[in-house]
């Protein structure tokens, strides 16, 4: 449907649910992946968001769900958008339930306000994407996570509640606020990563951590992806906690690190990170970061392997494969034109590949390299970051095998009329 | 040759002569799950020993329109394995084969009938185990731990079987065979293994299930502290967590759950009101400070005497007697109803004290055991069934206390699932669009309500269908029986 076709709807019909100042016409900067909508609303309450909601479904509008926007780009072009319903003023912390370890929290709030409530008490929600002004309703429609879920898990271990607005306008909540709780489906996890396909995410409830007391790094220089895969190994299948296990390869070159971020309390880190220096020292050159040093090196370390326009690529692998995925990334990378960065939250098995240089047909034929050997075993090849025309070349997902049917069941019982982010998911959803 | 004649033959057929129980007397054995209060006798019952012999065996109930439970060990606490009566049973305990072993990426791939206990002797050798290990790990399989989202003692630290679950084969209600979530991390997709964990049988059949092995720690240490009240003992666990420390188990029992513990199995617990069982593990050096801190703590609240395990065999002690807690009420009371509810941590006083006040006045007793660190309880309601009208004013308490644990903001189940117990509390905690919404998710899945019908939710329900059409009138919506969803 174009913009003319949807007439029937006006900026008036929406600001008469939401208010004058929070509902209009979209801008050139509200695409999504190329696709401008007409409008964008802001409703500022679940009841706003239902009623918004309602009425792009009687007028049959395509909704695109927005939090910050900070991964706007990430999946397939959508085929149509006609509505921006954005949480930015869904933006309150319900509750901190100090005492409970939980908070409850509406979907625009931003995770890094959400850590600064949090930290007076000590606590932390523990999920650390690498986009900072990302809201929680975003970080969950995407799963996006980062090095910590190593230890704490994804979105899926520490969503322990939900409210969402399906696309007729029905409100409706999964879960509670207590962390043992087995009443009724998990619709929590159903919306995990679900991308704004199956409906809009207004409220969420959340395990929290407490905060470490003290920290130590230890980096291990390595020589070669095989060097890189045993330190992990054995980091691995040690009796150590560690935080976070991070691989990074800034070339195509053999070498990099292998870094280690052990948390808990004084004692116990600096014996951790003892025994992280003996077990890591026949695979590569390790040492404990003192000082200034260790933020320096994380800084540094945690940054994205890609840049604003580059490509960014997520390579889903069993951690024992660390090692191949390294060598095929750069192979298939040098073999197309294209250069690649590597990073990676190596003891979970996920690689960040940045591509850049070389032209668009480089960087799908490396993504489809990367897709028949990785995919054909156990592990998918994302792209969260590309061109419109990139992804008009290689699908953003890749292939979802035998499960993609009961997926578009499922979509067709939540969404029947598809106007939730349409194209945008696995499969065409 | 009658319809279920018929159907014995096909069901013979499939899995030979052996694999189907259809005498009238031995279909006895398979009536009840772990909550026995409630029993049905299926029509017949299978014993599959393939994913093949499942996948064509509800192909056969799919194309026949016949409901069908999938039942594991049938340990169960909520009639979740209760079998249908015009429906088959269909037990996974023959599937017990351990497929696979993947050490370096910390996976094992297991049929459903396999021991939950069966997964960690395995990975043992490697310095592994498997995390979530409820009372009844001895004997419960791992199917039916997907089934019910299982946790345990150690779960407040590491989770439920969901976390652990990483991929799953399953036979669609319709007969379909599906592959969900993988070995990998991060699947691209709905989280459908996150959908189905938990799902109460009401999704499907898993046939071959992905697990995720923890490594073993370097450090367990467990204390047992004795205390005058359960909210002293309650106290101690609040601070504990608030200083930072998560324990890998911290559990409470009281005065009577205490008392038949020793009647039981002979823990030789101190003689107190409340005993709270810590455990600590991870790095030594680490667990070795936060112990003294946990130790520092009782005191602190009162503790009158606490005992540190010095080895494995006193460990095993301290946890024998909470490990039978619910078996040895029978020690003391003829009959009991054992609950499940959560509360946030931080209202336990509360919670124990109205407790206590609806066991006074429904002139009942009440003991308490619970995993006081995620504010899952299990209060046993005792009772004699053989007294006129007990039994229903057990039951009626035991409701009462769940309706409690809701309004304090909790749940009506922790781990032991809704099942046939609990369907009718369903709308204490969700609402009519909660429950419809839910229901969206089992259409997707089971539109024609064939696997475990008329469990976990309130009311049955049909799914209308999503294309137009002509539709098929339900013999139960005619009959006003069930509402079109």
């Amino acid at each position: 449907m174009s913009v003319s076709e949807v007439v029937q709807v006006s900026v008036e019909d929406l600001k008469n649910i939401v208010g004058e100042e929070h509902a209009r016409e979209a801008k050139e900067s509200d695409a999504v992946d190329g696709v401008t909508p007409s409008f964008v609303v802001e409703p500022g309450t679940v009841e706003e968001a239902s009623a918004v909601m309602k009425l792009a479904h009687e007028k049959g509008l395509r909704v695109t769900p927005r939090g910050s926007g900070t991964k706007i780009g990430w999946g397939n072009p959508p085929s149509e958008v006609d509505l921006v319903v954005s949480t930015a003023r869904l933006n309150k912390i319900l509750e901190h339930a100090a005492g409970d370890l939980v908070a409850r929290v509406e979907a625009g709030v931003k995770l890094e306000d959400l850590q600064k409530e949090l930290s007076g008490a000590n606590q932390m929600l523990a999920l650390d994407p690498p986009e900072a002004s990302a809201t929680v309703g975003g970080i969950v429609a995407a799963n996006a996570s980062g090095p910590r879920r190593l230890r704490y898990g994804t979105v899926r271990d520490l969503l322990i509640g939900i409210t969402v607005v399906l696309p007729n306008g029905t409100v409706a909540k999964a879960g509670g606020k207590v962390v043992k709780n087995v009443a009724g489906y998990d619709l929590g996890k159903l919306f995990t990563g679900s991308l704004g396909t199956l409906g809009l995410i207004v409220e969420t409830t959340w395990r929290l951590h407490p905060v470490a007391a003290a920290s130590r790094t230890v980096v291990v220089e390595v020589e070669s992806p095989a060097a890189a895969g045993a330190t992990v190994q054995s980091l691995m299948h040690s009796t150590l906690v560690p935080t976070m296990i991070e691989v990074n390869r800034p070339g195509s070159d053999g070498g990099g690190t292998v870094a280690v971020l052990i948390e808990g309390i004084g004692p116990g880190v600096m014996a951790q990170a003892v025994s992280a220096l003996e077990i890591t020292r026949h695979h590569g050159t390790p040492r404990v970061l003192e000082g200034r040093e260790v933020e320096t090196f994380w800084d540094d370390a945690l940054k994205s392997p890609w840049d604003g326009d580059g490509v960014g690529l997520k390579v889903n692998a069993l951690p024992a494969e660390l090692p191949n995925v390294l060598e095929l990334v750069s192979d298939a990378a040098g073999r197309n034109g294209v250069t690649s960065r590597v990073t990676g939250h190596a003891a979970t098995g996920v690689t960040l590949v940045g591509l850049s240089g070389g032209d668009e047909e480089g960087q799908a034929a490396t993504v489809q390299e990367l897709r028949d050997i990785v995919g054909s075993g156990e592990g998918s090849v994302v792209v969260v970051q590309g061109s419109p025309e990139l992804k008009r070349k290689v699908d953003a997902w890749g292939p979802v095998g035998d499960a993609l049917t009961l997926m578009r069941r499922v979509k067709g019982r939540f969404d029947p009329g598809g106007l939730m982010n349409p194209g945008r998911f696995v499969g065409g959803i | 040759m009658s319809d279920r004649e018929r159907l014995i033959e096909r069901m013979k057929s499939i899995m030979g002569p052996k694999g189907v129980v259809s005498d009238h007397e031995q279909l006895r054995t398979y009536e009840c799950d772990g909550l026995m209060n409630f029993r049905v006798r299926p029509t017949l019952v299978v014993l599959p020993e393939t994913a093949e012999h499942v996948q064509r065996a509800v192909q056969v109930c799919h194309d026949e329109g016949i409901p069908f439970v999938a039942r594991g060990s049938g340990t169960g606490l909520s009639g979740g394995a209760l079998p249908h009566e015009q429906g088959v049973l269909i037990v996974l305990a023959r599937m017990r084969e351990i497929l696979e072993v993947d050490i370096p990426n910390q996976r094992v791939v297991v049929e459903p009938g396999v021991i939950n206990l069966k997964v960690t002797q395995e990975v043992a050798p490697e310095g592994y185990y498997f995390a979530p290990d409820p009372s009844s790990q001895l004997v419960c399989s791992i199917g039916g731990n997907v089934a019910e989202n299982s946790g345990g003692a150690h779960c407040l630290k590491y989770g439920f079987t969901t976390n652990h679950v990483t991929a799953l084969e399953v036979v669609l209600p319709n007969g379909e065979m599906v592959n969900l979530g993988s070995k990998s991390p991060d699947p691209p997709g709905y989280d459908l293994v996150g959908a189905f964990v938990g799902s109460e049988g009401t999704l499907g059949i898993a046939t071959k299930i992905t697990l995720r092995i923890v490594r073993q720690p370097e450090t367990v240490q467990t204390l047992l502290a004795a205390f005058p009240s359960p909210d002293d003992a309650g106290g101690a666990v609040s601070d504990i967590i608030a200083a930072g420390t998560v324990p890998a188990a911290a559990e409470i029992m009281d005065s009577l759950a205490i008392e038949a513990a020793e009647a039981a199995v002979h823990p030789g617990y101190p003689d107190a009101d409340a005993i709270l069982i810590v455990e600590l593990d991870g790095p030594a050096a680490e667990v070795e400070h936060q112990f003294d801190e946990v130790v520092r703590i009782c005191e602190e609240n009162n503790s009158t005497e606490i005992r540190i395990a010095e080895d494995d065999a006193q460990r095993a002690l301290f946890w024998k007697g909470r490990k039978a807690a619910f078996a040895a009420v029978g020690r003391i009371s003829p009959d009991y109803f054992v609950q499940d509810g959560v509360i946030p941590r931080t209202a336990l006083p509360e919670v124990l004290r109205k407790i206590k006040q609806m066991s006074d006045q429904h002139g009942l007793r009440v003991a308490n055991v619970f995993h006081a660190g995620d504010g899952n309880l299990h209060p046993l309601v005792l009772y004699n069934g053989n007294v006129e009208g007990e039994a229903e004013r057990a039951e009626e308490l035991a409701g009462e206390i769940l309706v409690l644990c809701v309004e304090l903001g909790g749940s009506i189940t922790g781990e032991h699932g809704v099942g046939e117990e609990k369907k009718h509390y369903m709308p204490k905690m969700f609402s009519e669009d909660d429950l419809n919404t839910m229901q969206l998710l089992r259409c997707a899945f089971d539109p024609h309500a064939l696997s475990n019908p008329e469990k976990v939710f309130p009311t049955p329900r049909l799914c209308g269908e999503v294309r137009p059409g002509p539709r098929r009138i339900h013999p139960v919506e005619k009959a006003g029986l069930a509402q079109v969803f």
